[in-house]
């Protein structure tokens, strides 16, 4: 579906996708994780046949997006950051029109509507305006939309950010329900839950290079350990801790408000950590995720 | 959502076979294509037709507004014919014929609101959507090209000012202020006015950066608007400003007017309307280029 070999996005002197080899097979659900800045976006807006590669080859369903744009985007689902919908008109209306915009005919919109609505939980509010809608349906909306061309490929640029947990959930269960039957989803993502809950397979961004990829259970086995212990403490200053918990884990993370012991059992380490004398304010046993497999590859993390 | 048999039809030429179901002529006319593909404009896929379709369902619900349009010329033809019409009576035109005062500023006022309707509808409507709704930045997600954009909103804004131009002529002809049948060609040379101006219109949007910068459309209009040989012949300017004004686009869609409308047609009339269909076709050039440059970069 998408075939990408040394990418490259310039916008004057900012490289903001700096040569990237990315390759998605059919019915895969592919993630790019990374925080903001690591050219996901501009990688997205790459893959979405509406911005040239300023170097490197890509192909998409085998077409060159430079001289098949419009066939390669009829085939194609798009869900961008921000919520660009009609607001001028109705919540039907805007699935209505979208399939007009691929060339189908307005009987086929209207049918389409009527079961996207119903698939995106909308079906109540089909006549109503779309400025009122809560996030979370605008959200479904848009993804309602973006399906009506019943796209082989679905792009979904941070999907759930900056909704509240439960109306994640509830586009999670729908994404989810659309990589069964088989479409193909590429979604960009800081948060590594998402990203775990949804990706077969994906890519760690940071300043425009790819620093890591696998499957999330793959890229944890390779760049972490089982589990971690957080340790949270009084003081400001965690240097002083850090150095007497040296040596308990494979790794020793220093944050802001907590410190992250990277070991296989976290439980046996908490017990060297009281014996050493340490007294945290709390400590955590958890197991490792995506978070950890970034903050190691680039000692920052995500969503700062 | 099932998947369908149908899928999303591409209306230029695709790899893949054409799909079962698929209603006929919906393809663009061979010509047209060859014609588009031939010139150095940014990709289209032959259906601005449906961003028409577009705002023509947008617009649905608000008719009322489109009402306004058609009330602004009429009030300027009432009070500038009727009321300075009776101080003036007649007037001379620029190829020497006399004719009362509102059959010689009729053709004006349909010309400059032809060009007033044209230029409101491509820059404030068009900023909106292009800065504030990002209308385009989903239309171009799909099919659709920065050609069939500009194409799209041009297009609107003439059917939009063509409403406007006829309900015009009408009342106009009504009141007894049209000489000739040649006036019946007035609303194809309106929708022509219209193109021009809606299309460099579009063109300038694309450059705006806040609705600051619309002072300057009107600082382009308003002269334009007064002094286009609107509400008194050329021949009153000295040989400089005339020269001057012979330039300004507004001038030739009054001639044209005024020629149609009073019947005093010749082939000297094809200067204004080629002038004015350059002026368009530069223009959706520009608005489609820039359109690229600014959401596919």
């Amino acid at each position: 579906m998408i075939e990408a070999s040394g990418l490259v996005k310039r916008f004057g002197d900012l490289v903001a996708v700096d040569g990237i080899d990315v390759s998605v097979q059919r019915g895969e659900a592919f993630g790019f994780l990374g925080p903001n800045g690591a050219g996901k976006s501009s990688t997205m807006r790459m893959v979405g046949a509406v911005s040239p590669p300023s170097a490197g080859v890509l192909r998409l369903f085998g077409m060159d997006p430079a001289t098949h744009g419009p066939q390669i985007r009829a085939r194609m689902g798009v869900v961008p950051q921000r919520d660009t919908l009609d607001e001028e008109l109705t919540v039907s209306e805007n699935i209505r029109i979208y399939g007009r915009y691929f060339g189908l005919s307005r009987a086929e919109t209207r049918r389409r509507a009527t079961e996207l609505l119903q698939f995106a939980q909308l079906t109540e509010r089909a006549d109503a305006k779309v400025e009122p809608l809560s996030g979370g349906m605008k959200r479904r909306l848009t993804i309602a939309r973006s399906l009506v061309n019943d796209p082989e490929l679905l792009l979904l640029d941070e999907p759930t950010t900056g909704l509240d947990p439960q109306a994640r959930h509830v586009l999670w269960d729908r994404l989810f329900r659309l990589k069964r039957r088989g479409v193909t989803l590429v979604l960009t993502t800081h948060y590594m839950d998402e990203a775990e809950q949804l990706c077969d397979r994906l890519v760690v961004m940071d300043g425009g290079r790819i620093v890591a990829e696998g499957s999330p259970r793959s890229l944890i086995e390779c760049y972490s350990t089982r589990e971690v212990l957080e340790l949270r403490f009084a003081e400001e200053d965690l240097t002083g801790h850090a150095r007497a918990v040296e040596g308990i884990g494979e790794r020793t993370e220093v944050l802001p408000d907590r410190l992250l012991v990277y070991v296989a059992d976290g439980d046996a380490a908490s017990s060297e950590v009281h014996r050493r004398g340490v007294q945290p304010l709390s400590s955590l046993v958890r197991r490792s995720t995506l978070e950890d497999v970034f903050l190691h590859l680039t000692g920052r993390t995500l969503v700062d | 959502m099932t998947p369908s048999a149908s899928r999303a039809a591409v209306p230029e030429r695709s790899g893949r076979p054409a799909p079962p179901g698929r209603p006929p002529g919906r393809r663009p006319p061979r010509m047209v294509s060859a014609l588009a593909r031939a010139m150095p404009f940014p990709a289209g896929a032959g259906l601005a037709r449906v961003l028409v379709e577009r705002n023509v369902m947008a617009y649905r619900r608000l008719w009322v507004l489109l009402l306004s349009g058609f009330v602004e010329p009429v009030f300027y033809l009432f009070s500038l014919g009727i009321g300075l019409g009776a101080l003036v009576r007649t007037v001379t035109t620029d190829s020497g014929v006399e004719v009362p005062y509102p059959v010689f500023v009729a053709p004006a006022l349909l010309a400059a609101s032809a060009m007033n309707g044209a230029v409101f509808d491509s820059t404030f409507n068009v900023f909106f959507k292009l800065r504030y709704a990002r209308l385009y930045d989903s239309v171009l997600a799909t099919p659709l090209g920065p050609r069939d954009v500009a194409v799209g909103e041009v297009t609107w804004a003439l059917m939009r000012g063509s409403l406007y131009s006829g309900a015009f002529l009408l009342v106009a002809a009504v009141a007894g202020f049209v000489r000739s049948w040649w006036a019946l060609l007035a609303l194809p040379g309106a929708v022509l006015i219209g193109f021009a101006f809606a299309s460099v219109g579009m063109w300038a949007t694309t450059y705006m950066r806040s609705w600051v910068d619309f002072d300057y459309v009107t600082l382009v209009i308003q002269p334009l608007f007064l002094f286009s040989a609107t509400f008194y012949p050329l021949a009153q300017y000295p040989g400089s400003v005339r020269w001057l004004v012979e330039w300004t686009p507004l001038y030739h869609g009054v001639a044209l007017e005024r020629a149609l409308m009073l019947g005093d047609v010749g082939p000297g009339l094809l200067v204004h309307v080629g002038y004015l269909l350059a002026m368009g076709l530069l223009g959706v050039w520009g608005a489609s280029r820039r359109i690229e440059r600014l959401l596919l970069s």
